[in-house]
């Protein structure tokens, strides 16, 4: 390791302390950072690790779980797309997440605009409470929303699932319109008007296009949040109407197979893609 | 010419309890350059958005060409603007900025649209920068967009406001001639805000002061240069020394006033107002610093004050002298004399100051200052 | 902005609605408009159903599922537990956490990207899948246990899964990005020149890093643990799926009156005091929670 005196901030300090004890004080330097970067590498392989390893998993040969695998094969995967009740859960899933993408984002998208531009009455609170699907604990909404459900055969419907993933969603599109509106420069929306725009064609035509990408990022963490979803989704399906959450989590409770590893690996591809997307949208906007 | 004339009327703005704007009335003739100057909070940038209609005033009148514009919305008011930091739309390329006024009137025929996008380009000198995006042009550049697209339409009156605060000197200087230039060549009415005097004075027609929401004086450059009617507007307009004194006679237009150092002057000026100080009244003394003449002590004859130079540099065009007067050194006077050959003076050279009578103003003791 | 927008409304309705206000901002029917397809998805899907919640656990007008909660001390055990699982969550993401964010904030953007996406790839992993890989890697023939015979470390294989270990390991897996998100955007915020000047000034690394970097990390600190502490109290999945009968926590005690022993009001009881307590917990610290610092980093 080399000290680049002309550059270091604390030139003094350091000459002074080169000079008296060289060896020790690279040495303690060196063996600082090399336990700084053990850690810090442990901890992005213990994040990563469990993430990454159904992926391997599910291209087992054998009928249970090993690890490593003794050889590959795609037999799980093969297994996933042809069992029906795996293939009604994900379509019923994919349904109701593409449903929920959409209301989320129109709805999370009006308030934002209300909330930043808007002049409204109780605002912080009407903010508070958007964000409190966010935080108060999913099991309880889960049970509540059983209770309401229940009784108007909303259990396992698609309706009933679209009302909820729709709240738990919204407030990620919020929080990322809010974003993009307050980084957005109002006297763009003002020269609009200036140049002839009605409020309409001023959003659709100058504010929408600005603030896209934070549209974009709140739809995409919307369909996660609906897609990936599995405390709410637990009580409020049934026989008749399973999300694939709801289905995977029977399944590890009760039949740990590799073809949950198989189904995994598709929703962490899922999860990757969509946020590689906002990643390059992202990346574009900024060249 | 494509300008009409303005009138505001009383105009009123108030932000709940804080008063923003109060009882403005100005009347701007056709094609003329007109530029709202005053320190921040002068209620300037108010009183523009209530033109433009991003304000709706509490009271009062605004009439575009005889049409009462006062509660018609902003998109249906037909006026040009240009904003701070240009506003140009960043997900449109150049020759759509300009388009999108054209577009959002209702003028569908897109040959025309962009036969005339051509024309506006050609105007600002931007021919061929058409498919460029607002971010890949230099501040000069942007700024001439805006001022494209706010012309694009041919509005009756351009806003603009403080259209140069962003670029650098040499760039404004440049720019405040090109606009000109261009406002001059359309007979655009514009009325123009700026918290820079000086470039107020070099392109308005007529200028406006404000201060506290109030219009301070409405006049030409040089009148307002010339003849301020108050100390705030005489203070905010180019340099001024102020001396404290008070009036002793006033008659027969000579004013006889003994100043702070005991000097005794008597004055028979243009400067003068109307109703001028009356006798016993205390008052400010204000010349500018170029009608300060200085001599050597004992030459400068009758009616002098005694100084002694603090510092005296070379600016360019011209010497500028700090000195204070030798019976009361808190008060520092700055005088400006044309520069040809070395320093004049030196630091501790005792002088005499003479006035030029033709000069000086008067104003009641009372009157604040800009600063 | 706050200050206009406070006061417009008072000078809109003074004046003859033909006025315009203020462009700068939409009128008021205009903004109730756009935010009433949210307060109605707000009052179906989340106010009705946790108030009929709430109200399910006093059936009757009485009292009786909460003299049952307080008189049996298992209850105060799980709920003691909660807090506790909660806690240790919380510190531990802390701790391993902070460098994350720290190295995060100080790399090369290249490199950063790269850290970045380990944090990001499992916040945007499904937590079932995240969960479904800690029952393979801890279960009696699973993964850990293999490598430690390999190593030689045991003998036999430990019992790791369904355990209160297994918990906490697990829920810091799933709740770490929560903590690095805020500390990362709160330190990417601070100014390098702080550093420099202290550096300068004669201060060394380390007392550099104590005495500026840290105290000015605080904000982000608070929020990630804020946001951490809150979501373990209520979480679900994991620990039903990790945890076992001797490692009940809040939620699974919930599952389990609902989906096994069916007693709802009892459930709703129990989901009243969860919820309380988090709420509790969210106003005592709502000036440090920032649920937005998280999403943000991701632009």
């Amino acid at each position: 390791m080399s000290i680049d005196l002309a550059r270091s901030p604390n030139r003094l300090s350091l000459v002074r302390d080169h000079y008296a004890a060289p060896a020790f004080h690279v040495f303690a330097k060196v063996f600082g950072m090399i336990t700084l970067g053990g850690v810090i590498g442990c901890v992005l392989f213990f994040l990563l690790l469990p993430t990454l390893i159904v992926i391997p998993m599910s291209l087992s040969e054998m009928d249970y779980i090993e690890f490593p695998p003794s050889g590959l094969s795609l037999k799980w995967y093969r297994a996933y797309f042809s069992d029906p009740d795996w293939m009604t859960a994900t379509w019923f899933s994919l349904k109701i997440a593409l449903a929920t993408t959409a209301t989320a984002t129109v709805i999370g998208t009006m308030a934002a605009l209300a909330i930043v531009r808007g002049r409204l009455p109780f605002r912080s609170a009407l903010q508070a409470l958007a964000l409190g699907p966010m935080i108060v604990p999913h099991i309880v909404l889960g049970v509540a929303l059983y209770l309401v459900f229940s009784p108007l055969q909303l259990t396992g419907n698609f309706f009933g699932f679209l009302i909820a993933h729709t709240v738990l969603a919204t407030p990620y599109v919020m929080i990322t319109v809010t974003a993009a509106l307050q980084r957005f420069d109002p006297s763009l929306e003002l020269a609009a008007l200036n140049c002839g725009a009605n409020r309409l064609q001023a959003f659709v035509l100058v504010v929408l296009p600005n603030i896209a990408p934070g549209v974009a990022a709140g739809a995409v963490f919307a369909f996660l949040a609906s897609f990936d979803e599995a405390t709410v989704a637990f009580f409020i399906s049934d026989i008749g109407g399973k999300s694939i959450g709801r289905k995977m989590f029977e399944d590890i409770d009760f039949n740990l197979t590799p073809v949950i590893a198989a189904v995994s690996t598709v929703l962490v591809a899922v999860s990757l893609m969509l946020m590689g997307a906002i990643h390059l949208a992202n990346a574009q906007k900024r060249n | 010419m494509i300008g009409q004339y303005l009138s505001l009327i009383g105009l009123d703005k108030h932000f709940g309890s804080v008063s923003a704007v109060t009882s403005l009335s100005l009347e701007i003739g056709a094609g003329e350059f007109v530029s709202l100057v005053g320190p921040s909070g002068s209620g300037k940038t108010t009183a523009l958005n209530m033109i433009a209609g991003f304000e709706g005033p509490s009271a009062g009148k605004i009439v575009i060409g005889g049409r009462d514009v006062t509660h018609v919305a902003p998109n249906r008011r037909g006026i040009g603007m240009v904003f701070q930091k240009y506003a140009l739309f960043p997900h449109l390329t150049v020759h759509q900025n300009i388009a999108f006024p054209l577009r959002m009137r209702g003028r569908s025929n897109k040959t025309r649209i962009a036969t005339r996008v051509e024309e506006m380009l050609e105007l600002v000198q931007l021919s061929s920068y058409g498919e460029r995006y607002p971010q890949q042009l230099s501040g000069g550049q942007q700024q001439r967009v805006a001022l494209a697209r706010a012309l694009a339409f041919e509005p009756p009156v351009l806003l603009m406001d403080e259209p140069l605060g962003a670029l650098d000197k040499k760039l404004r200087e440049a720019m405040q001639f090109e606009i000109k230039r261009l406002q001059e060549r359309l007979g655009a009415t514009v009325v123009y805000v700026t918290h820079d005097q000086d470039e107020a004075l070099t392109m308005s027609d007529r200028v406006a002061v404000m201060a506290g929401g109030e219009l301070m004086q409405f006049g030409t450059p040089t009148e307002l240069y010339r003849q301020p009617n108050s100390a705030f507007v005489a203070d905010f307009i180019g340099r001024m020394n102020f001396i404290e004194g008070s009036c002793i006679e006033n008659a027969d237009g000579t004013a006889v006033v003994r100043l702070s150092d005991d000097t005794v002057l008597s004055i028979r000026s243009k400067g003068l107002r109307a109703v001028g100080p009356s006798a016993g009244e205390t008052i400010k003394l204000a010349i500018r610093p170029e009608r300060v003449r200085v001599a050597k002590r004992g030459e400068g004859g009758a009616g002098c004050l005694a100084a002694v130079v603090e510092t005296c540099v070379f600016v360019g065009s011209v010497h500028i002298v700090l000195v204070r007067l030798e019976s009361r050194p808190d008060v520092l006077l700055q005088i400006q004399l044309p520069a040809d050959g070395g320093l004049p003076f030196h630091e501790r050279d005792q002088v005499d100051l003479l006035l030029d009578d033709g000069a000086i103003h008067l104003f009641p003791e009372t009157e604040r200052h800009a600063a | 902005m706050s200050g206009l927008s406070e006061v417009s409304p008072a000078v809109s309705a003074r004046q003859p609605r033909s006025t315009v206000a203020s462009a700068r901002f939409y009128s008021r029917s205009v903004s109730i408009g756009l935010a009433t397809p949210l307060i109605a998805a707000l009052l179906i899907g989340f106010v009705y159903p946790v108030t009929r919640l709430v109200a399910l656990s006093f059936e009757g007008g009485s009292l009786d599922n909460y003299r049952r909660l307080v008189a049996e001390p298992l209850y105060l055990d799980v709920l003691a537990s909660t807090v506790k699982v909660a806690f240790i969550v919380t510190i531990a993401s802390l701790f391993l956490g902070f460098p994350v964010a720290y190295l995060m904030a100080r790399l090369r953007h290249g490199v950063a990207m790269v850290v970045a996406a380990c944090v990001f790839i499992p916040l945007w992993t499904s937590v079932l899948v995240r969960s479904y890989a800690w029952v393979v890697l801890l279960q009696r023939n699973g993964i850990v246990n293999a490598l430690l015979a390999d190593v030689g470390i045991t003998d036999g294989p430990l019992k790791l899964i369904y355990t209160q270990g297994a918990v906490i390991v697990a829920m810091t897996h799933v709740l770490m990005p929560f903590m690095i998100l805020p500390i990362y955007s709160t330190l990417r915020t601070l100014p390098p020149d702080y550093v420099r000047a202290a550096r300068n000034l004669g201060a060394g690394a380390f007392r550099a890093f104590i005495s500026i970097t840290l105290p000015l990390s605080l904000p982000g600190v608070f929020a990630g643990s804020v946001l951490c502490f809150v979501l373990a109290l209520g979480f679900y999945i994991t620990p039903a799926l990790v945890g076992g009968p001797g490692s009940m926590l809040m939620a699974t005690l919930i599952g389990q009156q609902t989906t096994v022993l069916l007693d709802w009001p009892f459930a709703a009881a129990l989901s009243t005091v969860l919820l309380a307590v988090t709420l509790i917990f969210v106003f005592l610290f709502r000036k440090t929670l920032s649920l937005s610092k998280g999403l943000h980093s991701v632009h």
